[in-house]
């Protein structure tokens, strides 16, 4: 395991991070697609989509049993998972990977939750940081607007309700919200995120974000065609 | 009475200063008489006057049924099982122990983060690491590590459970195909990170060859030292509250 950290991989690691609703999703998925289509060797992976944490996760939250060091626990070990099994093996066989959420969502969240940020940096020392991270930076009451118009059944968490911030579930995801963008940006410097302005129009975003890809990533090397 | 304090990080939404009682861990490797000195304890404990609260590994509810899951597949990567079970640890700290501590409970712990961070180590995982991820669990007020010679561990072994275990031979750590050689050469591997802790976790040795009603004693003596103490601290700061008010 202390290996890896040195290691040069030939892969290259791309991450998407921003509030809900700041439309990141969208673009890494035309991402996705574009590199797809070019016939690059590409994968895609999603903050929290490992199965068997799934359910421990899942039940935590239906159950309200989780602190703030356990909510933080049980993400870094769904991470854990998906790292070591899934984003470490195609960086080391020469994958670009793509991540819709990385490291920096448990930061943020959980510093918002009162985690230690330092205690975060650790635990999370063993996931190397990306190549290229987008925040994808939007108005909080746009954001805000964009989330609570589509779905107005906010969940427990979602809405940051273990934090006490409001017994109304709304006015409590708007400060959560608030909070979570404040941590957001004061990791723009240290993790050299590249901001990007969530209030342009999709198409407009989309092309910002290949140039950047393009200039950044020797593209070339991950056709599939190329043998290594 | 003791104050409380952590490995250097404080868990959010942890009150430390209001945890009055007493955390006792007892550590050492399966067959070296935890369990059955921790009954012992209790009954003493509790005809002493002492409210007893016990905790073990793996017994919260939170991620229990998952992490049996994931061991009977063996399918998790050393750091994620270590990760799964520093949850498990957390929970169980957080929901138990806290609560016990605060009742003034002394809170016998069967086995307590040292082996977790020794099995993590062994299997790969950094010191370091290890470390800073368990930096906010609670110091206990005293941890008796239960040492054993190797060729009674194994005599011990056999003769309650007939078949050794595969996690405690550490079977997934690849040290032998053969179940006898890697049982041994796991339990050296863990017991060398133990000695290599000793010292920075200040454990008491505690010589687990002898009979049980011998360590006992030798437990009742070290734990009866461990509340005097407490209770010196507590009531000097009972006396000192009175006299501020």
């Amino acid at each position: 395991m202390t290996r890896a950290m040195e290691e040069k991989l030939p892969g290259k690691l791309i991450a998407v991070e921003g509030l809900d609703g700041s439309g990141k999703s969208t673009q890494i998925h035309l991402v996705h697609q574009w590199l797809q289509s070019k016939g690059y060797r590409v994968f895609f992976s999603e903050w929290n989509s490992s199965v068997l944490v799934r359910e421990a996760t899942r039940k935590g939250k239906k159950r309200q049993l989780l602190t703030p060091t356990t909510f933080s626990l049980i993400h870094a070990t769904d991470f854990a998972d998906r790292y070591e099994r899934q984003i470490l093996p195609l960086l080391r066989a020469g994958y670009l990977v793509l991540c819709d959420r990385y490291i920096f969502t448990a930061f943020a969240r959980d510093a918002v939750r009162g985690c230690d940020p330092a205690w975060l940096r650790k635990m999370y020392g063993f996931a190397r940081i990306p190549d290229i991270t987008m925040l994808f930076r939007l108005p909080l009451a746009v954001a805000l607007e964009r989330i609570l118009e589509g779905r107005p059944q906010l969940k427990y968490f979602e809405a940051g309700m273990d934090l006490d911030l409001s017994p109304d579930p709304t006015e409590s995801f708007r400060i959560f919200q608030g909070r979570v963008l404040a941590e957001y940006l004061r990791m723009v410097d240290e993790f050299g995120f590249t901001v990007v302005d969530a209030t342009q129009t999709v198409h407009r975003q989309q092309t910002a974000v290949r140039r950047l890809i393009q200039d950044r990533v020797d593209l070339g090397f991950f056709h599939k065609r190329y043998i290594q | 009475m003791s104050p409380k304090h952590t490995y250097g990080m404080i868990p959010a939404g942890v009150d430390l200063g209001k945890l009055s009682g007493t955390l006792i861990a007892i550590e050492g490797p399966d067959s070296s008489g935890r369990s059955t000195q921790i009954a012992l304890l209790t009954q003493w404990l509790e005809e002493q006057g002492h409210a007893v609260a016990q905790v073990g590994l793996r017994r919260s509810s939170l991620v229990g049924p998952e992490l049996d899951k994931a061991k009977q597949g063996n399918i998790l990567s050393p750091r994620t099982l270590g990760l799964f079970y520093a949850t498990d640890f957390f929970d169980q700290m957080e929901n138990r122990i806290v609560p016990a501590l605060r009742a003034g409970f002394v809170v016998l712990a069967d086995r307590y983060i040292y082996t977790l961070m020794a099995r993590a180590i062994v299997r790969g995982a950094e010191p370091e690491w290890v470390a800073s991820v368990y930096s906010m669990a609670i110091v206990p007020d005293a941890v008796f590590y239960m040492t054993i010679s190797l060729s009674t561990l194994v005599q011990r072994t056999f003769q309650s459970h007939s078949e050794l275990d595969y996690w405690e031979s550490g079977m997934d750590c690849g040290l032998s195909r053969d179940w006898f050689q890697s049982f041994v050469r796991y339990q050296r591997k863990i017991r060398s990170e133990f000695f290599k802790m000793q010292k920075k976790y200040a454990f008491e040795l505690v010589n687990a060859n002898r009979s049980v009603a011998v360590v006992d004693r030798d437990l009742q003596g070290r734990i009866q030292l461990v509340l005097n103490q407490a209770e010196k601290l507590g009531a000097r700061r009972v006396s000192r509250g009175r006299v501020s008010q």
